[in-house]
């Protein structure tokens, strides 16, 4: 395992001349791979999936797309106070995890809601989890979109940028330490690249060769900074390098391609050949969240070019010209999609609007200290002296 | 029973939870063939071997991040912060993360871990080697705090703190890492967490302290028995839970209250305890709760031994407190 402080040969250099960045260089090293074509066709070789599979995930994408529409559409009708989600990058959050094992973790970001559904999240506890009501699985402590899904072994969501890289990688650590063969996955925007866990995690991830495969959705945007405000870097795969590890550039619309891309880096990690930066070059149709309005900063002509590319679109083509998928059974599996949205609506809404409140103070520790039994009670007896304690839109009238 | 010094007893409550249980792994800056910068894990690494006593790369976030997913996956990660100054880089993981993350995924994950770090002043160490920043972590609900003042506590609580399903900051009074020595037990004991040790009975005053300042408190109460004041010594030892009861039942009994702490006064957890009894002890009280603790200064170099709270300024209040 030791190995010498190498020194390399002298070099004839002069010693000013530090080494230049040549522009193009990255690009070249690290092409951008796609299977399939804007116009839906695809070279024979590269078809990785199995056409029942690829309409299998085809259907997921059009389901994760669907949701988002119809969750934003409730945000603005102030149904649910926030949404994120992940229009244009379905191919990206899909593919990828479609590609690891069951028994494989997902370290999620905030936009791999499609990832947690096809982990078997319920989609009726997903939508419970926007509402924060009574039947949400995260008991009503976080804003909509962070959801956690532990027996699909998806981890739970966080706001603060990156801070899953570090912990996809200990938890593969400690995979490796316990000898299962276990490949987390995690997701990162490009944002993440600036950001200290980022930097921690493939760098620990690199050293000790831990099984991950780390998936940058490079969008082009973090909020409103663009991508090349974050970093001078041609690429987000050519960083991989100054880590020691392997590094990938992929078209994030591409199912296929992501799919592909990630059953190599995956095969790898479980091999012992360690961790893999995989970026997937898409594209953020929409804004940031609910909250965020892009026509304040970004042309709108940008974002047409991107339209074009849309993952779902592609595939459609793609599985239209093998025969797989004709405009009837499309037309019909789109109304499934949209039914099935209907029906965990109408089931979510039947819960109580609010968790119990008792579960305001549960699990801050595994048993509650006397700090959160005696407040427990100093809330229950301030809303029963008077309801308005619970409700401010009384204490505003 | 063999005589400890307290590093040895944090080694070997480490060495006794790594026997028994195989998910405790130990990580860290230098913690592994080196045995830690104190020696706290010294011959560790020999025994368990580099996969559980893990020199990491230099990045306390990371560290941090790293325990964090150790423990989503069912692994009992022990990591080391060198000095508790350089605990920052990983505040948001500990708050953000760590301290959250049973709670913010419904009870379905939780992150049980005990972070070790040595803090304090007295050393010499200035602004990077002295802090005390144990009140940041009290503030954040999810966590647990302990802090050890000798070899026995030192030992029993590490190892309830590994046993336990929340996570805890393990503060180290390094000041006293080896000075104060004691019998310490062969084998496994657990003391348990939440139970403050009156090692002095009195009915004048009640001081409390917590770690490195519990050996200035104890000075200054054998100082003053000299001069006739009867003081009732509180050994807090876990301040996130914190023992209420013997608080409130020390106070009401004494009627006077003086909380000792090295960390700056304002927003100290020497406020949280005054406040606490006033609002507990309030008919009892024959005097204001002092506190004497560090000032609302950085840390300072040539000056700490003005900076920390020495008996001499606490036998100054207990004189104060009990002719008010």
């Amino acid at each position: 395992m030791r190995r010498e402080h190498v020194v390399g040969p002298p070099t004839r250099h002069h010693p000013r001349e530090a080494r230049d960045y040549e522009p193009g260089r990255f690009l070249k090293e690290f092409p951008l791979h796609t299977v399939i074509r804007e116009d839906g066709s695809a070279d024979p070789d590269e078809v990785v999936l199995p056409d029942a599979e690829a309409l299998r995930l085809y259907r997921w994408m059009v389901l994760n797309r669907a949701l988002d529409e119809r969750m934003i559409t409730l945000q603005r009708q102030g149904r649910i106070g926030f949404y994120i989600g992940s229009i244009g990058e379905e191919a990206t959050v899909l593919g990828t995890a479609a590609a690891m094992d069951e028994r494989d973790w997902i370290f999620p970001c905030y936009r791999e809601h499609g990832a947690a559904l096809l982990r078997g999240m319920p989609l009726v506890t997903f939508v419970c989890d926007l509402f924060g009501n009574g039947g949400d699985a995260m008991k009503g402590r976080q804003m909509p979109c962070h959801e956690a899904w532990r027996p699909g072994r998806f981890t739970s969501i966080s706001s603060p940028i990156a801070t899953q890289v570090s912990q996809a990688m200990g938890g593969a650590w400690a995979a490796k330490l316990k000898g299962e063969e276990m490949v987390a996955i995690t997701y990162f925007g490009e944002g993440a690249t600036s950001a200290h866990d980022f930097h921690t995690g493939l760098n620990f991830a690199a050293v000790r060769k831990i099984p991950v495969v780390f998936v940058c959705r490079n969008n082009g945007w973090a909020i409103s900074v663009p991508r090349e405000r974050q970093t001078a870097s041609e690429t987000i795969a050519q960083k991989a390098i100054a880590y020691g590890m392997r590094g990938e550039r992929v078209d994030g619309n591409d199912l296929l391609a992501v799919y592909a891309a990630t059953r190599r880096a995956r095969a790898r990690a479980a091999a012992g050949e360690g961790p893999t930066l995989l970026e997937c070059v898409t594209y953020r149709i929409e804004g940031h969240s609910t909250s965020d309005d892009p026509r304040a900063y970004r042309p709108a002509e940008l974002v047409e070019p991107w339209k074009r590319k849309d993952p779902i679109l592609r595939m459609r083509r793609y599985l239209s010209r093998r025969g797989a998928l004709d405009d009837a059974q499309d037309a019909a599996l789109r109304d499934e999609v949209r039914e099935q949205i209907q029906v965990a609506l109408k089931e979510a809404e039947a819960f109580p609007a609010k968790p119990p409140i008792e579960t305001l103070f549960a699990d801050v520790y595994e048993e509650p200290l006397w700090q959160q039994r005696e407040q427990l009670a100093e809330i229950e007896a301030a809303v029963a002296a008077d309801p308005r304690a619970a409700n401010p839109r009384h204490s505003d009238a | 029973m063999p005589t400890m010094n307290i590093i040895q007893a944090v080694n070997d409550a480490l060495r006794i939870e790594m026997r028994k249980d195989p998910d405790v792994v130990v990580l860290g800056e230098d913690v592994g063939k080196f045995g830690g910068v104190f020696r706290a894990t010294q011959g560790l690494y020999d025994e368990f071997g580099a996969d559980r006593v893990i020199d990491t790369p230099l990045a306390e976030g990371g560290i941090i991040g790293t325990a964090v997913g150790m423990a989503l996956y069912g692994l009992k990660p022990v990591p080391e912060i060198q000095f508790a100054d350089f605990i920052f880089p990983a505040f948001d993981q500990i708050v953000n993360e760590v301290a959250k993350y049973r709670y913010r995924s419904g009870g379905q994950y939780a992150c049980p871990m005990v972070i070790r770090t040595p803090y304090g002043g007295g050393i010499k160490g200035g602004h990077y080697h002295s802090q005390s920043p144990e009140a940041m972590f009290i503030h954040t609900a999810g966590l647990k705090v302990v802090v050890p003042s000798n070899p026995y506590d030192a030992k029993g609580l590490l190892i309830s703190a590994i046993r336990d399903p929340d996570p805890v900051l393990f503060f180290e009074p390094k000041r006293v890492y080896r000075a104060a020595k004691g019998d310490v037990p062969e084998g496994e004991y657990a003391e348990p967490l939440g139970k403050a040790k009156i090692t002095r009975a009195g009915n004048q005053v009640t001081v409390m302290a917590w770690g490195s300042m519990w050996h200035e408190v104890d000075q200054a109460a054998r100082e003053a028995a000299a001069e006739g004041y009867d003081c009732e010594v509180l050994d807090l030892r876990s301040l996130q839970p914190l023992d209420l009861e013997t608080i409130v039942a020390s106070v009401s009994k004494t009627g006077r209250a003086i909380v000792v702490h090295e960390a700056p006064r304002t927003c100290g957890f020497g406020a949280e305890i005054a406040a606490l009894v006033q609002e507990r002890c309030f008919l009892h009280l024959e005097a204001p709760v002092a506190r004497v603790t560090g000032f609302d200064t950085p840390f300072p170099y040539t000056l700490e031994n003005e900076y920390l709270p020495r008996a001499p300024r606490i036998l100054k209040a207990i004189r104060e407190v009990v002719a008010y």
